[in-house]
């Protein structure tokens, strides 16, 4: 490696890759890195335990609603009395593992996914930077949002167990629970910190480090939507920051912010001076958690933008189109968020104002969607593992995308909310949306980061095995919502009338669901097998246009990415130009080849 | 391989790497402090009965000075330093330190005087908002502080080895300490006037 890079390298270089080979001690190395690389796959690791650890509590949870009331054969007998008693699952463990499966999913496995290890990986190779504009920083935020992690995991131990009032902690009953809502909100602070850096670095880098020549409309799509995530984390994050301090304050220094004033528990009055709002939390939970989903969608949609464009072998169909709009969507995003809260009795003015704004946000979503099903159109395909993943996205996200608007219209609103209906949308948008593209990433930048293909066989089990399950995982769940089965039900809805004719579908998704973790390990074993037995390929296995896939050797130089800073000639993605040789002309190349 | 633009400006960005970041930076704690405003605003609409001059106004005006002042000897630390002159530095550095630590002692007798007569965060959401924001803008003031410390002692090394991107660094730790200084200049007709 060392002298295939000092056979490449003029004097500038010369001094860079001295830098890159001083022997650093293995902490520096592998555990406090300050290389974008190193931080990415940390991140990455992390963030994959965190979806599977999160996945896993659902997996119980699906137990006690297939099966409410029964024993869980073995697994049950490994929890203590106080969760599950003779392996029953108590009521208030429910609401624990339903807390804590909402917040490690969202803010512990898939934004550290997509944005932490993609975007700290991929985006700073595709802009020609040597590494995020501040190294230092890049490590603090992920040691940091592993303590928000390990804060949150701690607080199963503590007397009560962990937060228990969802994960969206609505006070009052957020304010008056157990000490795992104390630690909840710590480790939130945490990883809202820990965001904030990040995104700050993402920002100074996509404006600071781009390399000659890179001009805004010619950054490939997945370093925009970076970008614009990047600008939601650092402007709606700290809302729900200063509804964190509040709450805090609610819960050990004894104010009122969130309690109304006349509050009864448990047919006692609670001491307190009232006077609070409880809306006052929603309003500022929804202000960040809006945005949220958008941070969730549009790392996933940039990833599916650019396998589309390698695996059709053409450029994406309008791509200033999806530019603007992914701008539009993103400045939208903040004037959203109250149709969460139609059901609140703020009023039909405020309703109609944010239902309104809810209709124009769907149009920005529907042409991003419409521009990748066009790029479709005339290509001829190729079905790789990363491409059936990026097709799977397209009509997932799209039921996901399509059930939502219902629940911006407050009129049909009103019957659906806080039914599984809207659970099935929004695992529609997430699972098999923004997860399917994550794997979809995974398969495809795995030869950037060990210079081995994953295996086409297992990954082709892995996606068909996931793409059935997911269907069959969320779609009984619309069908559940639109008979009125609530989300929160500890049984299923086995004690309602009007859940009696919907019922058996529980059996059905739990089924599914871990069916679904079978289909996991044929990804794990991928995973790790392909690390050491994968077909080995070079440094552009696609035959990519992006800057990343110019980055030479496997994986790319640490500290600097390139053996010489690449200038750019053109946009990101040049493919089947007529009249040339070949069917790709990448970003650095001069003239066409 | 060093990453560009830690020094000197990007051209068509017009701004070197750490003054890109605390600009952003400085943005998110504008939603910060904006969203603890808007909540009390909130809440005091919703209120039956919110008190009216119970703090003390002539010690916060003090205050007011005060911090305005610090800015003033923060400005003149960065100018010291574009006029090459350290010593003139550490001087206007040192009052801005200086300062900081009179506005803490300053704000530490009104917490004092409150707590003594029993007007704890518990008592009314006045009391409540009060001691949050305030509070808040403490834990700024010092994190300022630490800052402007350390570029104060230890960090002023780097005047020795690379001048301009000490003077950057002051430049940045500046404008922090300016927004710190900005909030408390909302946050003193808020609470203590209106």
């Amino acid at each position: 490696m060392s002298t295939n890079h000092d056979a490449h390298a003029g004097g500038h270089a010369a001094s860079a890759g001295h830098h890159a080979h001083h022997e650093e001690s293995f902490w520096r190395k592998y555990v406090f890195s300050i290389d974008h690389k190193v931080i990415g796959i940390q991140y990455g690791f992390t963030s994959l335990v965190f979806l599977f650890f999160g996945f896993s509590l659902m997996m119980l949870m699906r137990w006690q609603l297939a099966y409410p009331g029964e024993a869980l054969p073995v697994i049950g007998s490994w929890f203590s009395s106080e969760s599950m008693p003779d392996g029953v699952m108590l009521p208030e463990f429910y609401n624990q593992l339903g807390a804590m499966h909402g917040t490690i999913m969202v803010f512990l496995g898939i934004v550290p996914l997509a944005v932490g290890a993609f975007g700290n990986y991929i985006m700073p190779l595709q802009i020609g930077a040597p590494d995020m504009a501040f190294p230092k920083l890049n490590m603090m935020s992920y040691w940091i949002y592993f303590c928000g992690g390990v804060t949150m995991l701690s607080s199963f131990f503590v007397p009560g167990g962990a937060a228990n009032s969802g994960w969206t902690s609505y006070p009052p009953l957020s304010d008056i629970a157990t000490t795992g809502q104390t630690v909840w909100l710590f480790g939130m602070v945490l990883l809202i910190t820990s965001s904030l850096l990040g995104s700050v670095n993402f920002i100074v880098t996509i404006l600071q480090l781009r390399t000659k020549g890179l001009t805004f409309m010619r950054l490939p799509f997945f370093v925009w939507s970076q970008f614009v995530t990047a600008f939601l984390l650092l402007l709606a994050f700290p809302p729900l920051e200063a509804a964190g301090v509040l709450q805090l304050m609610d819960r050990l220094a004894g104010t009122s912010f969130f309690l109304p004033s006349g509050l009864v528990v448990s047919g006692q009055p609670l001491v307190n001076t009232g006077g609070g709002s409880p809306l006052l939390w929603q309003h500022l939970f929804w202000f960040l958690a809006h945005p949220e989903v958008y941070v969730l969608i549009l790392p996933a949609m940039g990833i599916i933008a650019e396998i589309i464009a390698n695996n059709t072998r053409k450029p994406l169909w309008g791509y200033k189109s999806i530019v603007y709009a992914a701008i539009f969507l993103g400045f939208m995003s903040f004037v959203v968020w109250a149709h969460h809260m139609f059901l609140t009795g703020m009023g039909t003015a405020i309703s109609s104002f944010f239902q309104t704004t809810t209709m124009i946000i769907s149009i920005p979503s529907i042409i991003i969607l419409s521009a990748l099903f066009l790029s479709l159109h005339g290509g001829s395909i190729r079905f790789n593992t990363p491409m059936l993943f990026a097709l799977a996205f397209l009509p997932m996200f799209g039921i996901g995308g399509l059930t939502g608007l219902p629940l911006g219209l407050a009129a049909s609103d009103i019957p659906l909310h806080d039914t599984y209906y809207v659970i099935g949308h929004f695992h529609y948008v997430v699972a098999p949306g923004t997860i399917f593209a994550m794997f979809a990433g995974i398969y495809y930048w795995f030869p950037k980061l060990t210079g081995r293909k994953m295996n086409e066989t297992l990954g082709k089990i892995h996606f068909w095995g996931s793409f059935v399950c997911m269907n069959f995982i969320f779609f009984p769940m619309l069908i559940q919502g639109l008979a009125g089965v609530s989300r929160r039900l500890y049984d299923g809805g086995a004690q309602y009338a009007h859940a009696q004719g919907v019922l058996h579908l529980n059996a059905v998704m739990s089924m599914a669901a871990w069916t679904m973790a079978i289909f996991q390990f044929f990804f794990i074993v991928n995973l790790f097998l392909s690390m050491k037995k994968g077909e080995k390929v070079d440094s552009n296995p696609w035959q990519a246009t992006t800057l990343d896939w110019a980055a030479t050797p496997t994986p790319p130089l640490p500290h600097a990415n390139f053996a010489q800073i690449p200038e750019v000639y053109r946009g990101p993605y040049e493919y089947s130009v007529p009249g040339h040789k070949k069917d790709y002309t990448p970003q650095n190349q001069l003239s066409e080849g | 391989m060093e990453i560009p633009y830690t020094i000197t400006p990007r051209p068509d960005t017009g701004l070197f790497n750490a003054k890109a970041g605390i600009w952003l930076f400085l943005a998110s704690e504008v939603m910060l402090f904006g969203a603890l405003f808007t909540s009390y605003i909130l809440l005091r609409i919703g209120a039956d009965h919110w008190p009216h001059h119970e703090l003390d106004v002539p010690l916060a005006t003090l205050n007011t000075a005060v911090l305005i002042t610090s800015s003033i000897t923060m400005v003149m630390s960065w100018a010291s330093l574009m006029e090459k002159n350290f010593k003139k530095y550490r001087v206007y550095m040192g009052l801005t330190f200086l300062l900081g630590v009179c506005f803490l002692i300053i704000k530490g007798f009104e917490y004092t005087h409150h707590f003594s007569t029993g007007e704890t965060p518990n008592k009314s959401t006045f009391l409540a908002i009060y001691f949050t924001l305030t509070g808040l803008h403490g834990l700024h003031v010092i994190g300022g502080m630490i800052v402007n410390g350390y570029f104060w002692g230890p960090g002023s090394k780097m005047w020795k080895t690379q001048p301009e991107r000490f003077t950057n660094r002051i430049e940045v730790a500046g404008l922090y300490w300016h927004f710190v200084d900005l909030v408390w200049i909302f946050l003193f007709p808020v609470l203590y006037l209106l």
